[in-house]
């Protein structure tokens, strides 16, 4: 298809020899190239092994697809699409989904995939953790898949909450008993977060205090300067 | 690849017998001639001018609805020059395009002249220098034919069978492969990423030079690698990958001035798709300050172009992009964000349209597909179509989706509206009487306002979190805090400007001799 043109590009651009070369080179060097559709597809089952992640090689292989609908494979794009997930607050879903065509979206796993992603988008969390055990088949495969959801549902909490109920904390990552409890305490002792007993609410998270739950620490990012600027008026006033 | 032998494809489309490719009225001749001296002699102001001003005052007075005298009419006047003729056909295809409707064979000829060009360009055996709106206008229509051949070639139903049959066997012109190659060839063999790398060093002269080589060499390879990573920032975007057009475009900063500005099609093309990029990308701030920019910019420059055949192309891009704006504006309100000349324009065109958006309701959804609708790019399916029977017309497949996407992330987005009108009045509420006025149980107040915080904080490309929003807030347990709204002037910005104004009065008074 591609490949004549692509074999007179190979003068101009440099020619990546496939073996050599890791995949982030091949898509940086010679993105627009067939030939390694596969190594991308590979890198896809390597990155949910690895538990690693690279949205660029991922958009360079859904993109191929695009091009060559004929190759494309729905059970790699269901994996690329169940680690952008875990790739949340990123939008990287999206990215994802505006390149899969939309009679491929319409298929069952994804009808699927797009429910849970829509959950997390609106912090739906309880409806994400039915919705998620009911098609524990197709997450299961992806490992660390539960957990970048709970890193981003505490991400969410911290942004939003100064304090909070252990409860909601509770539903929001999905864990309960004596599991909360060493998952709290992890917490404390590493991220910062101290707990607050109350006699009638019980047990209270106190995030630790960042820009966005603290209004003190909130960065009037509008009025700053950057420093190139500042450095061009340095000559003048001296 | 095709270079003077398809003449058969230089016959107009039916409709104007009258039509003869070999007879070359004088006022042609002339321009060939001078044109052909211009190039050799290297002067690009008269370049400039024959391109700008003499190819159109002839087309419009001679070729309204006809296609210039072949090349090969022409080519005895100019020395038979193989790389003048390529330019001459990059010409004359782009005034077919403009003025008449171009037949298949007529795309993939003039795919084999931009082939042809490319590569000589390429092997860098080109000592010329064009004047810059010429080269951008190359990438420009370089990318636009691609996506009116994707176009055309997406509506399979009216294919005659000789059609068909072209498509099939001339299946490399305008293959999206062969399209992002020559792009990212002309790029990468311009070396014009380490160029700008070299120039923020102060080891290269580039912008200062705007791209023009005054050492006795060629400044078309370079500049039209410049101008190729805008061409891929658009090809990208028409493909819905959004993420990878802004990577693309990253070289350029379009914070400063650039060869970019130089040209106003392309300052107006880098800024439409990167707002539009990044207006997809949900960095709603981002792509609002670049639209203010740019409409105040049209706004204060446009008298200057009227007479250029380029003020229609601007006029368009300008309402394309007050849509736009009005649709980021309607997600993320920040009036603070715009001049007071772009809004009062803002709300004249769009000012009632905005006030029904932000309600988001049914009305409101039908508002953001028509904006959406009227303003996007023309989104385009690159894969070759399927010759299989019955032939149905997908052209409008790839819009199709993108607008669903679209509105879909609107209407995740329709809750938090509420959220704000509520923020406005209060400083502090419980979660259980904002739950009462909202009219949802808590639980569900909850997540609509963790939704609001994850909506307006952004993740910028280096991974960091920004808010988008004029009113935050924080819960602590179960009240609800509003936090003020960020303070809206911009004390640091304001002092630079006063500062480097004085500095320029000071310089000025000095200059001053007295008597």
């Amino acid at each position: 298809m591609g490949r004549e043109i692509n074999n007179t590009m190979a003068s101009q651009n440099q020619q990546a020899s496939t073996t050599s070369y890791t995949v982030e080179q091949l898509i940086s060097v010679n993105p627009y190239n067939p030939d390694i559709l596969p190594d991308l597809e590979n890198y896809v089952n390597e990155q949910v092994s690895s538990e690693t992640y690279s949205l660029n090689a991922n958009l360079c292989l859904l993109r191929l697809y695009q091009f060559e609908p004929e190759r494309m494979s729905t059970q790699i794009v269901a994996r690329i699409l169940i680690k952008a997930l875990m790739a949340m607050p990123a939008p990287d879903f999206s990215l994802c989904l505006f390149l899969i065509p939309e009679r491929v979206q319409m298929e069952e796993q994804f009808k699927t995939l797009i429910v849970l992603s829509h959950y997390l988008e609106t912090a739906r969390f309880r409806q994400f953790w039915d919705e998620a055990t009911k098609n524990r088949h197709i997450l299961e495969a992806i490992p660390g898949f539960e957990q970048a959801i709970q890193v981003y549902a505490v991400h969410l909490l911290s942004l939003t909450y100064q304090k909070i109920p252990r409860s909601v904390l509770a539903e929001a990552i999905n864990i309960e008993g004596p599991s909360l409890e060493k998952f709290v305490q992890d917490h404390v002792d590493n991220s910062g977060w101290t707990i607050e007993k109350n006699l009638s609410k019980g047990q209270l998270i106190i995030f630790p205090q960042n820009e966005f739950n603290h209004p003190e620490l909130k960065k009037s990012s509008v009025d700053g300067v950057s420093l190139e600027h500042i450095t061009r008026i340095l000559p003048i006033i001296g | 690849m095709a270079t003077t032998t398809s003449y058969d494809t230089e016959h107009p489309s039916s409709g104007d017998p009258g039509y003869d490719p070999n007879y070359v009225p004088d006022s042609v001749k002339s321009f060939v001639v001078h044109m052909y001296r211009h190039i050799r002699e290297k002067n690009v102001y008269e370049i400039h001018q024959m391109y700008e001003t003499s190819f159109q005052s002839i087309s419009d007075r001679l070729f309204k609805d006809a296609p210039w005298p072949s090349v090969d009419a022409v080519a005895s006047y100019v020395d038979n020059d193989h790389v003048f003729c390529l330019l001459y056909r990059e010409m004359w295809f782009r005034h077919l395009y403009a003025r008449l409707s171009p037949t298949l064979k007529q795309r993939i000829d003039s795919w084999d002249n931009y082939c042809s060009l490319f590569q000589v360009v390429l092997h860098g055996v080109v000592n010329m220098q064009l004047p810059n709106q010429w080269l951008w206008d190359m990438v420009d229509e370089f990318v636009y034919q691609f996506q009116s051949f994707c176009q055309y070639r997406a509506k399979m139903k009216s294919k005659t069978e000789q059609e068909i049959a072209l498509l099939r066997q001339f299946d490399q012109a305008w293959n999206v492969y062969g399209v992002l190659n020559y792009l990212q060839a002309l790029v990468e063999k311009s070396t014009i990423i380490q160029i700008l790398e070299q120039e923020k060093k102060g080891l290269e002269q580039f912008t200062s030079t705007d791209g023009y080589d005054y050492n006795g060499g060629s400044n078309v390879l370079k500049v039209l690698g410049y101008f190729s990573t805008i061409g891929l920032l658009r090809v990208h975007c028409l493909l819905g990958d959004y993420h990878t057009g802004l990577k693309c475009l990253l070289p350029i900063d379009i914070s400063q001035l650039g060869v970019y500005t130089s040209v106003i099609g392309s300052h107006i093309a880098i800024i439409y798709h990167h707002g539009f990029a990044n207006l997809m990308l949900r960095r709603y701030v981002e792509a609002i300050r670049e639209f203010n920019k740019i409409l105040l910019y049209i706004f204060k420059t446009k008298q200057y172009h009227q007479k250029s055949p380029q003020f229609e192309q601007i006029l368009k891009k300008n309402e394309q992009m007050y849509a736009l704006l009005a649709i980021s504006l309607s997600l993320c309100p920040q009036v603070k964000l715009i001049e007071e000349t772009v809004n009062s324009q803002l709300r004249e065109k769009y000012g009632e349209k905005m006030s029904r958006m932000q309600r988001f309701d049914d009305e409101a959804f039908a508002l953001y597909d028509e904006l959406f609708s009227y303003a996007c790019p023309k989104f385009i399916t690159p894969s070759a179509p399927s010759y299989e029977e019955p032939l149905v017309n997908y052209n409008q497949d790839a819009y199709r989706l993108q607008l669903k996407l679209f509105l879909h992330e609107v209407k995740q987005q329709q809750l938090l509206s509420g959220v704000r009108t509520f923020l406005k009045v209060y400083s502090t509420i419980s979660l259980g009487k904002l739950a009462t006025y909202m009219e949802v149980d808590e639980p569900t107040l909850r997540t609509i306002l963790m939704s609001y915080k994850h909506k307006t904080c952004v993740v910028g490309d280096d991974g960091k979190i920004s808010s988008n929003a004029d009113l935050d807030f924080y819960i602590d347990d179960d009240m609800v805090h509003v936090m003020e709204p960020k303070p809206a002037k911009r004390y640091g910005d304001y002092l630079m400007r006063q500062i480097i104004k004085l500095e320029g009065v000071m310089n000025d008074v000095d200059r001053i001799k007295l008597e």
